[in-house]
């Protein structure tokens, strides 16, 4: 076959006129603002949301994240009947409802079970009442008496405002008990790292989280004080002894895995026995009460601690 | 049962001879001093994976800072879970000067703090590892409560109803190596030192004058002999010979033996009466006196005689 030549106009190729834009593609929530990599979307979930040219950690939802720590174990989802209400009847850009709405389509599983170890993971919610009542029910109710409890923690949420604030003391009855609880970090600012994210015996960040109860925003336009520009980085955190250590997105599982397998102990009574017998008495409790009146039952309720005999359980 | 048995061992035979012989001479304990600080003598993270499987590092007190002087964390020995908090020098100079040369800040103590307060909730028992100068005499650990966070480290561990050990490695000097060595068993191994205060601290106090350590050394007699014969400790571990710096896989093999068996021993304590016999043990060092109170009549009658006897023993 003759060579065919072909021809190249030489103008095409200079260089384009100082001032203008290099032409790029329009940058999206899959294209790293460090390094402007763009990623598609299976590369993107194969990376576990990590940009592979400079280490961005891209934000992940709380069905991906629960994905990448299982590593393709099995989960099963707790109580999710719980929804977010309304009281406020809250506008803001747009009304709460259609975010709650938006944010349903999206459900969230918090049931993982880890590598040979069972664990309770919750995922990143932002603060709300639903939440902290799911947070309040995890160690007092089967499965997950005695299970450690792995929290991934991210933003903040003002749509609930004090029914939500009110609602948080409730969740810190998680951390009296004597649960392994941990804590992975992730953008965490406001009530979240005011409540459960700062509570874990042991705390991660991922690289570049932002971890501060007011973000720099707040701060510079409430003081007028200039920031620098690593302020509340995770990395700023390590140094000022707010969390145990900066982990990378892809090591993560690895390092809770080897946490868990550190403080694994061989379980010779499976639940523990004080959990057995506080379960037992609410059960029986709770059985006499499905023959009582309604009035009889409400007291019982009160008693054994919110299971009404209705068998939500 | 002899007083040796009960608090927990003996002084091995090849190192009885130190017993035996009197009180050491000033040239012996002088290179003991040096031997405890030999640079090539091994820190606490050479001992940690050479005792442990494996070992996740906690940092940050979560008040201001992590302190790198103090090494804290979570291992798993091989008989289950373990906490871990020890000084660590540093090696080379930039370590060295990251590590403070092993003087910890309030920040370390609270770090070991929180790292007892995670022992205790998850029912870890806790080794310690001595190896320090002392604590950091400087203006910004006073003014962080310095005293304060070691009291209340030495209180936090006189608490605790895990089991703990303490091994004073190399040097142990103030409350800076007391803050951490407030446990059921005291271990020191051979060629460590003990005392109240490095000896250049105490030349430069009571003889105005760091050059005369050697006759501070003297006088205080800081040896593992010594603080045998004073109850102070409770075993002596022997080190290769020569020294831990000859052989550090030796050491650690042979500091290993010592505590599996005295965690063995006082595992088979409840909690309360192993915090009991810590207290005891406490109140058991020092020597007192005590003297018959009298009144001015009697002195000038004649009838005052000082009763002297010996608290300790």
């Amino acid at each position: 076959m003759p060579k065919r030549h072909i021809t190249i106009s030489v103008d095409r190729l200079r260089r384009r006129p100082s001032g203008t834009p290099a032409r790029k593609l329009p940058a999206d929530d899959r294209s790293c603002p460090k390094c402007t990599s763009h990623y598609r979307a299976e590369e993107l979930q194969r990376n576990l949301g990590v940009c592979g040219g400079c280490g961005h950690h891209f934000v992940v939802g709380a069905r991906q994240r629960i994905s990448q720590l299982a590593e393709g174990g099995e989960w099963r989802e707790l109580w999710s009947e719980l929804r977010a209400s309304d009281p406020l009847q809250f506008v803001d850009l747009e009304p709460y409802p259609d975010r709650v709405e938006r944010a349903e389509r999206k459900r969230h599983e918090p049931w993982w079970r880890y590598h040979p170890r069972p664990a309770v993971l919750v995922p990143p919610w932002t603060s709300r009442s639903s939440r902290h009542q799911w947070v309040a029910r995890t160690p007092r109710r089967r499965p997950c008496g005695n299970l450690p409890l792995v929290v991934t923690a991210s933003g903040p949420r003002m749509q609930g405002s004090s029914p939500s604030c009110n609602a948080k003391p409730g969740a810190f009855e998680l951390f009296a008990t004597e649960l392994p609880n941990r804590v992975l970090a992730h953008p965490t600012t406001g009530g979240v790292w005011a409540s459960f994210a700062s509570l874990g015996d042991i705390t991660y960040a991922e690289p570049g989280a932002l971890v501060s109860f007011a973000g720099p925003r707040v701060i510079e336009q409430t003081t007028r004080e200039k920031l620098p520009p690593d302020f509340g980085q995770a990395e700023t955190q390590l140094a000022n002894g707010q969390v145990d250590d900066v982990v990378d997105r892809r090591e993560l599982a690895g390092r809770i895995g080897k946490v868990l397998g550190i403080l694994d102990r061989p379980r010779v009574i499976e639940p523990a026995p004080a959990v057995t017998w506080a379960h037992d008495r609410a059960e029986r409790a709770a059985s006499v009460a499905r023959g009582l009146p309604d009035r009889a039952r409400r007291v019982v309720a009160r008693v054994t601690g919110g299971d009404d005999g209705r068998g939500d359980s | 049962m002899s007083v040796s048995a009960r608090r927990g061992g003996r002084f091995v035979r090849r190192l009885a001879h130190r017993l035996q012989g009197g009180p050491e001479g000033g040239g012996a304990i002088w290179d003991t001093i040096q031997l405890a600080r030999h640079q090539d003598r091994p820190y606490t993270l050479d001992y940690i994976p050479r005792l442990f499987g494996d070992f996740e590092e906690l940092r940050g007190d979560r008040y201001f800072r992590d302190d790198p002087s103090i090494v804290a964390g979570i291992a798993r020995g091989q008989d289950g879970p373990y906490a871990v908090v020890g000084q660590q020098k540093g090696r080379d100079t930039a370590e060295r000067t990251r590590r403070n040369f092993g003087m910890p800040s309030p920040e370390g103590y609270r770090k070991a703090m929180r790292v007892f307060d995670l022992a205790e909730k998850l029912d870890l028992p806790v080794v310690t590892l001595i190896d320090t100068p002392g604590a950091f005499p400087g203006a910004d650990a006073e003014n962080r409560g310095q005293g304060g966070a070691i009291a209340r480290s030495m209180q936090s561990m006189l608490r605790l109803r895990v089991p703990v050990v303490a091994v004073v490695i190399g040097e142990g000097s103030s409350g800076g190596a007391l803050a951490l060595g407030v446990a059921d068993r005291v271990l020191m191994l051979e060629n460590a030192t003990y005392a109240v205060i490095s000896p250049e601290g105490a030349a430069s106090i009571l003889w105005r004058d760091a050059g005369r350590a050697r006759d501070a050394a003297l006088a205080f007699q800081p040896t593992a002999a010594n603080c045998y014969r004073w109850g102070i400790t409770d075993v002596v571990v022997p080190e290769p010979p020569g020294g831990a710096h000859t052989d550090h896989d030796e050491a650690a093999r042979l500091l290993g033996t010592y505590l599996a068996r005295i965690f063995r021993d006082l595992r088979g304590l409840p909690p309360g009466e192993r915090r009991r016999q810590r207290r005891e043990r406490y109140r058991r060092i020092g020597a007192y006196r005590e003297v018959a109170v009298v009144s001015t009549t009697q002195i000038t009658s004649g009838a005052g005689a000082a009763v002297v006897h010996n608290g300790s023993e």
